[in-house]
């Protein structure tokens, strides 16, 4: 059931239902979308007052201050603190993933989560070790490791319980940034562990690297030795500038793909043995419970996921007519190879435009045209990578997983980890956005 | 100039030597240290016990010190939770469901965490300010909690690592291939 649009220039495909089009509508489609949008009401401004000058045309700007911060008018574009004035339990900060766009988070939003706060950590006095199944143990100065050959990366960090509240076996009411926002994304520049790993000479018995961090609770993770020869980072930088104090200054670990908690902010130590250690994390909060009471242990990877972040909850359609369709995808296991928009709940599909270059284990930004009649419709985006893993339909991964017998009360409770299913926004009549699972 | 040769050459074959034996892509900046040079930082207990120091402590010890160390201002009178989680407490694993509250009796699969953990990161917010003694006792404290050890059993570097937790047998590694 497919139907031309007439447009006066290139004709717009609908590629599936409730007014899904091609995305070649997106590449140089100006006019056909103009033509698409007088199908709703055209927009006059009220013919009454001609423009003039406002008072910013007419006097000169504010001095540049040294470092740059958004316009006053972009207020609300902040991260949601889940503990704010730091009780003695864990501290996220949610990153505003609906308002911001493109591919890259902005270091002062990106996520963090702090078990005990932000360390402040002179990097003069601070130092990395190397030791265990090693032939030489070794330490190491910031200033040592920054004379170290570079690479520049672009990359994913999810938190293991981001999206946990898609746990729950009803729908909780919430933003993407709610939901989904204890993930970001970024440009690293560090040394390959591998180097360092080379350097101190690593026995080949060895299977683990236990790595610990310089904050108060010396936060440990066992990561695999394997992990840390194929692509694995000590990374002092973060889009072009030192790391920030909340992503692990002056030094951290960044193992592409695999859950934050691994991703040992202000690395101090790595100890390189033969067993795991079982640290508190993978002892405890990292072993995903299944619903016979068994549990994963070193689920490790965040596998592939994607989500709509514009139209989504807390925003609403004003009137019918020509929207854009765009959101997130990512995985732990590669790179985005394609995603598919549906405006029917998942009866048809839609391949969405995926910008380019899409590259391994990074956010990539895909884009849906689409044209809403104003009736009742439910969206939704599930992506694919070239490693051949697909995004979960919600049945099949509560199949596997499970749900809550409960609901699920806050968006920012961990009923669980790894949550890679579907995100639906159903969307009414006028217009009102809500979280839904079919 | 000739005495100069055969020293310049021993010199150049003795660069060679050294710096086969280094990472060839590498500025090899890291200073060669021993394990005495970073002791206070060498803290990992791996489940077989390794690394674990001398030392001892009981239940009766750890029940005490978990009053008089502040453990119970966020872990719950007797342990049984409060604003962090409940230390001491068996709940249904399975009747709880998927988000089931994981203690120490239902789910830790080794009693070497307990040690490694407590040591690392507690009591908040004075961590790193217990003996190894103390360690060793509240070990004993939450492990006899639990019934997983005898009220008399001290725990110290021969029995911890020996205690078999309820639920070890119960984890599925989810991605082998990636260790």
């Amino acid at each position: 059931m497919r139907k031309r649009l007439d447009s006066g220039r290139a004709p717009l495909e609908e590629v599936a239902g409730n007014g899904l089009l091609h995305r070649r509508a997106l590449l140089g489609g100006g006019i056909a979308l103009a033509g698409a949008m007088t199908a709703g009401a055209a927009p006059t401004r009220a013919a009454a007052e001609p423009l003039t000058n406002p008072p910013w045309s007419n006097l000169p700007g504010i001095v540049t201050p040294v470092l740059q911060t958004p316009s006053r008018f972009e207020k609300n574009v902040v991260r949601i603190l889940s503990n704010p004035k730091g009780e003695p339990r864990t501290q996220h900060a949610r990153a505003p993933l609906q308002m911001l766009d493109g591919t890259i988070t902005p270091n002062p939003l990106h996520f963090t989560i702090l078990h005990s706060g932000i360390p402040d950590i002179d990097p003069a006095q601070h130092r990395l070790v190397v030791h265990g199944m090693v032939k030489r143990t070794l330490e190491f100065t910031v200033e040592d490791l920054l004379r170290y050959p570079m690479v520049t990366r672009k990359h994913f960090v999810e938190c293991g319980g981001n999206s946990a509240a898609m746990f729950s076996n009803v729908p909780l009411q919430a933003t993407v940034q709610q939901l989904h926002g204890l993930a970001s994304c970024a440009e690293w520049t560090g040394v390959p562990l591998s180097v360092i790993l080379d350097e101190a000479g690593v026995d080949p018995k060895a299977v683990w690297i236990m790595a610990e961090g310089a904050d108060d609770l010396l936060v440990a993770r066992s990561v695999p030795l394997k992990k840390g020869y194929e692509d694995a980072l000590i990374a002092f930088y973060q889009n072009g500038e030192r790391l920030m104090p909340g992503n692990g200054y002056p030094m951290r670990l960044l193992l592409p793909g695999f859950e934050g908690n691994m991703n040992i902010k202000f690395l101090r130590r790595l100890y390189i043995i033969d067993q795991p250690a079982m640290t508190f994390y993978e002892t405890r909060n990292y072993s995903p419970l299944l619903p016979d009471g068994k549990a994963y242990r070193f689920y490790f990877v965040n596998e592939v996921k994607s989500f709509i972040t514009k139209p989504s909850f807390g925003m609403s359609l004003r009137a019918p007519g020509y929207y854009e369709i765009s959101g997130i995808a990512y995985s732990g296991t590669g790179t985005i190879t394609k995603v598919l928009v549906s405006a029917d709940g998942g009866k048809s599909w839609g391949e969405a435009a995926v910008e380019g270059p899409a590259t391994p284990k990074a956010f990539t930004r895909f884009r849906m045209p689409w044209r809403w009649d104003g009736q009742p419709v439910t969206i939704t985006s599930r992506a694919w990578d070239d490693s051949g893993a697909v995004q979960p339909l919600r049945a099949d991964f509560v199949k596997l997983r499970g749900e809550t017998k409960k609901p699920v009360k806050s968006p920012y409770a961990f009923a669980n980890q790894h949550y890679n299913s579907l995100t639906l926004w159903g969307i009414d009549a006028k217009g009102e956005i809500k979280h839904v699972y079919a | 100039m000739s005495t100069l040769r055969p020293l310049g050459f021993a010199l150049f074959a003795l660069t060679l030597a050294s710096s086969a034996a280094l990472a060839a892509n590498s500025p090899n900046l890291g200073k060669a240290v021993t394990e005495s040079d970073f002791k206070a930082w060498d803290i990992t207990i791996l489940p077989d016990g390794t690394g674990l120091p001398p030392g001892s402590g009981t239940a009766a010890q750890g029940a005490k010190l978990f009053d008089d160390k502040g453990c119970s201002l966020c872990h719950g009178k007797d342990a049984r939770g409060g604003k962090s989680n409940e230390l001491i407490g068996n709940p249904s694993l399975v009747e709880g469901g998927i988000n089931a509250n994981k203690t120490v009796a239902n789910f830790w699969g080794q009693a070497s965490t307990l040690f490694d953990y407590i040591r690392r990161a507690m009591p908040w917010p004075t961590p790193h300010t217990l003996s190894d003694d103390e360690v060793y006792a509240l070990c004993a404290y939450l492990l006899a909690g639990n019934n997983i050890i005898p009220q008399d059993e001290p725990m110290n570097a021969q029995t911890l690592p020996k205690v078999k937790m309820p639920n070890r047998n119960n984890f599925i590694i989810k991605f082998p291939g990636r260790i």
